[in-house]
């Protein structure tokens, strides 16, 4: 593949992302309305609801210092170099070499950190509420992801997730236990992450039960937008990972011509669609749970990728 | 290149006796010039390790028929780069530091003498002088812990330091004495030319994890650790995290990679175990410790684990004929030694900054310290980021290659390793995701928010020593994180020495990009992660400031309509880590809640009560604490008794030691 091209995928995927992922969160929620018999707003609700905080006045707290100011576009950049790694309609993206999926992981974790600092900048009770409960949950979750990722990387020979997704999308991988340990890690892990049902309610207006919504109750204007933006790419980006990993279909290989790109963006866009659908779906059928709750959820998948790693290594065809 | 390393030490050594003499006077020319001895040694150890020959040297010195032995190899001139930056560093906060030390004449005179040991023992090429250099590095730390032997909790912290660095100091000497066998040459060379039992290398490399482990803070020997750390003057508690724990890594590579025949595999899951045991356990407590240097204190503890997770992970490698495996493992292990030297000393000189201009180092105390202090509070945030193991910085560079390098386990064949190290790498994990959760605490409860005191809500920035130590500290986390090839290039030797393997050399990769096995394996660029975030969060601005509105307000803090003024509503460090506590702190610390509600119409405050335990200081230390007690009480009868009986005592004694000395023959 020439290097414009590359380039130009790599581009391409970097928009498509930050295009699609308000979309897919509008999906989410419309559905979910339905499901629950309301009409519910238009898709296209998150894309209007960031424009309308673009324009709007910043209120910023007295004691908000510069890094209350900063963080919002950090996050956002963290979390978007991310999703511009995960391969959503192509593999063999031009810079997939620069962090392999240990790195993602990271670098999840900074856009966290920068949210937590964030969080604790004004001094309020709320922020700290939300900071300390975010930081345990992801001191179960984080290990989670990393030991999927070690399943992963384990059965692929590489951390590269470019070179897993092509081993993954080939003959050679097959049903494997291991692999569907470390699915269902992921997918718990994505839900922990994203703050969805039953670990955090994204749509709630009780701040006692608020985690993820407690840590930005300070922020407003643009820095909500970015803040906003960042939590659905990383909804997007969960999505995409699970879907490259697990449902490697339709993606177009390094070096296919364009019918093929096109037809990988269609597959990538339909499996959007099933995700975000799934998740709506889960969502509905099952109710909060007290936080104390979640590390055991968290636990769980902390032993299905721990066990997932070890089959791995006491046996490679498992 | 050894002897001029050789003549910083002494130099040191010297300094530290000019300044016993002038009795505390003098301190900032006397921090001054300990500088150049460390950049000096520091150069002399670039130097071999770029290349220079290996030099040997015998001094007569020390006992009459054998002399100091002395050799600047790989190994140990990796170790004397770490110290002479980290003492460097060290140095130049204390020119600013040491002014408002209340009585230096406790603390200057030890200090350019525990650098000076500190380098020794790294030269070191006999037994004797070795653990001679341990011992005056020991008591000269423990003088300097003792500093303000005013306070009871110092005191306390002293002895118990002394105590442990005695056992070590008595686990190594012990070592010694298995090596030398019954040649009694204690040189290391004609160490290395003997031939050890698999069984002598086995109680040999255990009496060294005791002994080094003890002063590196290895579990269940690092209880004095946070205690001694956490009290010292903070650039002794920087040089003391930040570096003597290296050298007591040093002295465990020494004699398990150098001086003995390499060891059966099956003694390294136990080390894996220690290790990664000791990382989890480590940051729990710092996750629930209120104090900054407590917390710090802990997080060595951590990354020590983390150390030696790795160098348990090389020897397996190593056990197994794979070279180039345990070579990344040992890489990752010396690389993760380099960058906590660097962003540990940077935390614990940060630390001292806010003790400085606050005195006080409770969390409770703390807070806002970002609008009063700012350069010193992002120096902090960027070591904060580097100990986090967040991307571009050093500390996610080595964890990476730790990870990577459990990622290469699968290839060892025992079933007990296959075991081993897939918990090993699940602790790892564990650890890596509490570590980010401890400082985001330290640094939000700390730097953020607002004061929670009055000494907080009117500290000043500190001056330009201190900041200029942390900057150049900060600037190497960085460096080392942006470019990790600059020091793992400078591994090879060392790797190649200790396990016969290293890494592909990193500078010839394209983009500067860290490939430790093979790019299909596995790659990340550290540069280009931080340019393109640098970009995108820039673009992101620009956009948004493009697009939508600049317009900015300034108000009361939201805080859902109901803000609340006193600055006691904020989260403290006890309700911070409370979530943790409860999930973790149930077994690792027996934690007990208690709530005392009174009834209603009772007019008297409810309290809430946190009981935790210190289940290893109660279960292990304070038995063997009281039995001693115990047999020194009976023992105490033997101080009041007649001369007839004293000299029935030793005639008893010398014919018991005839007997066993007859049947020994």
């Amino acid at each position: 593949m020439g290097m414009i091209e590359g380039f130009g995928i790599q581009g391409l995927q970097m928009l498509l992302v930050v295009a699609l992922a308000p979309g897919l969160t509008g999906l989410v929620r419309r559905i979910k309305a339905r499901l629950m018999r309301r009409r519910g707003a238009s898709i296209l609700q998150p894309y209007r609801d960031i424009a309308r905080l673009m324009r709007k006045e910043v209120v910023l707290a007295e004691n908000a210092s510069w890094l209350f100011r900063a963080a919002p576009y950090l996050i956002f950049a963290a979390t978007w170099v991310a999703a511009a790694l995960v391969p959503t309609f192509a593999t063999g993206l031009q810079f997939s070499w620069t962090a392999d999926l240990i790195a993602l992981v990271a670098l999840l974790g900074s856009a966290r950190f920068f949210l937590a600092l964030a969080a604790l900048d004004v001094g309020t009770g709320f922020g700290g509420l939300g900071a300390s409960r975010e930081m345990m949950f992801a001191s179960m979750a984080e290990p989670a992801m990393l030991l999927t990722v070690f399943v992963i990387a384990l059965v692929a020979g590489s951390t590269q997730l470019s070179t897993v997704v092509q081993a993954f999308s080939g003959p050679t991988v097959g049903l494997r236990v291991s692999l569907g340990m470390a699915a269902i890690a992921l997918i718990i892990v994505a839900i922990a992450e994203n703050g969805r049902i039953p670990v955090d309610n994204p749509s709630t207006h009780l701040e006692l039960t608020m985690v993820h919504e407690a840590m930005v109750l300070e922020y407003s204007g643009r820095h909500l937008a970015m803040i906003e933006l960042a939590a659905a790419l990383k909804l997007l980006l969960y999505v995409s990972l699970i879907a490259c990993l697990f449902a490697p279909w339709g993606i177009a290989r390094e070096g296919d011509g364009p019918a093929a790109l096109a037809f990988g963006a269609l597959a990538y866009v339909g499996k959007l669609a099933v995700g975000g659908s799934a998740l709506a779906a889960f969502e509905i059928s099952v109710a909060k749970m007290r936080i104390f709750r979640v590390p055991s959820f968290l636990g769980f998948a902390l032993m299905l990728g721990l066990l997932g790693t070890l089959l791995l290594f006491v046996s490679r065809t498992l | 290149m050894l002897e001029i390393s050789a003549a910083a030490a002494l130099g040191l050594l010297l300094l530290s006796l000019t300044a016993a003499f002038l009795g505390g006077r003098g301190a900032g020319p006397i921090y001054a010039l300990a500088i150049l001895p460390c950049l000096v040694a520091g150069g002399a150890g670039l130097g071999v390790l770029g290349g220079a020959p290996v030099g040997a040297l015998t001094l007569p010195l020390g006992l009459p028929w054998i002399g100091a032995h002395l050799r600047l190899d790989s190994l140990s001139a990796f170790f004397l780069v770490l110290i002479g930056l980290g003492g460097a560093a060290a140095s130049l906060y204390a020119v600013g530091y040491g002014r408002h030390e209340e009585d230096p004449a406790r603390v200057v005179p030890f200090y350019p003498g525990f650098l000076g040991a500190m380098m020794v023992v790294v030269l070191a090429d006999d037994a004797f002088t070795f653990l001679v250099a341990w011992e005056v590095m020991s008591l000269l730390s423990w003088a300097l812990v003792m500093a303000h032997h005013r306070a009871i909790e110092v005191r306390a912290a002293g002895y118990l330091y002394l105590v442990m660095a005695a056992m070590g100091t008595m686990a190594l000497i012990l070592a010694f004495g298995l090596l030398a066998g019954t040649s009694g040459d204690y040189s290391f060379a004609a160490i290395r030319a003997a031939h050890h039992s698999v069984a002598a290398s086995v109680a040999i490399a255990a009496l060294v994890l005791i002994g080094a482990g003890s002063k590196a803070g290895l579990a269940p020997f690092h209880l004095w650790l946070p205690r001694a750390h956490s009290v010292a003057p903070s650039h002794v508690s920087a040089l003391m995290s930040g570096v003597m724990t290296k050298v007591a890594i040093y002295a465990f590579l020494r004699v398990t990679f150098g001086l003995i025949d390499p060891l059966p595999w099956w003694t390294s899951p136990a080390l894996i175990l220690i290790g990664a045991g000791t990382a989890v356990l480590g940051i729990v407590n710092a996750n629930v410790a209120s104090e900054t240097k407590r917390i710090l204190a802990y997080s060595t503890i951590e990354n020590v684990g983390v150390i030696f997770t790795a160098i348990g992970l090389a020897q397996a490698f190593a056990a197994d004929g794979l070279h180039m495996a345990a070579a990344l493992a040992l890489s990752a292990a010396l690389f993760h030694a380099f960058n906590h030297m660097a962003f540990k000393s940077l935390l614990f000189m940060g630390a001292g900054a806010v003790l400085n201009a606050t005195g006080r180092r409770d969390l409770d105390g703390l807070g806002g310290l970002i609008h009063r202090m700012p350069v010193t509070a992002f120096l902090m945030l960027v070591g904060v980021m580097a100990i986090s193991a967040l991307p571009p910085l050093n500390g996610f560079a080595s964890e990476w290659m730790v990870f990577q390098s459990v990622l290469a386990s699968p290839a060892l064949t025992q079933l007990g390793l296959q075991i081993i190290v897939p918990a090993a790498a699940g602790l790892l994990a564990l650890a890596a995701a509490l570590a980010a959760a401890a400082f985001v605490r330290f640094y939000g409860l700390g730097f953020l928010g607002r004061p929670r005191s009055a000494a907080a809500g009117e500290a000043r920035e500190v001056d330009r020593f201190m900041l200029a130590a942390m900057a150049l500290l900060a600037a190497l986390c960085a460096l080392a994180g942006l470019m990790p090839a600059l020091v793992l290039d400078r591994l090879a030797p060392v790797t190649q020495a200790l396990v016969g393997g290293h890494l592909p050399q990193q500078l010839a990769q394209p983009w500067l990009t860290l490939v430790p096995v093979s790019a299909a394996r596995g790659s990340y660029n550290p540069l280009l992660v931080f340019v393109f975030i640098a970009l995108a969060a820039s673009a992101a601005a620009w956009v948004v400031h493009r697009l939508g509105t600049r317009a900015t307000r300034r108000g009361p803090a939201w805080d859902c309509g109901f803000p609340e003024t006193s600055p006691l509503t904020q989260y403290g460090a006890g309700s911070f880590a409370q979530p943790l506590r409860q999930v973790l702190g149930g077994t690792l610390l027996a934690v007990r809640e208690e709530v005392d509600m009174p009834p209603p119409g009772d007019a008297r405050p409810a309290r809430h009560r946190v009981i935790q335990h210190d289940l290893i200081w109660e279960r292990a230390y304070l038995p063997v604490a009281d039995a001693v007690q115990r047999v020194a009480t009976s023992a105490n009868r033997l101080q009041f008794l007649s001369i007839r009986r004293y000299l029935a005592l030793v005639l008893a004694s010398l014919v018991s030691l005839l007997v066993v000395l007859s049947l020994w023959g």
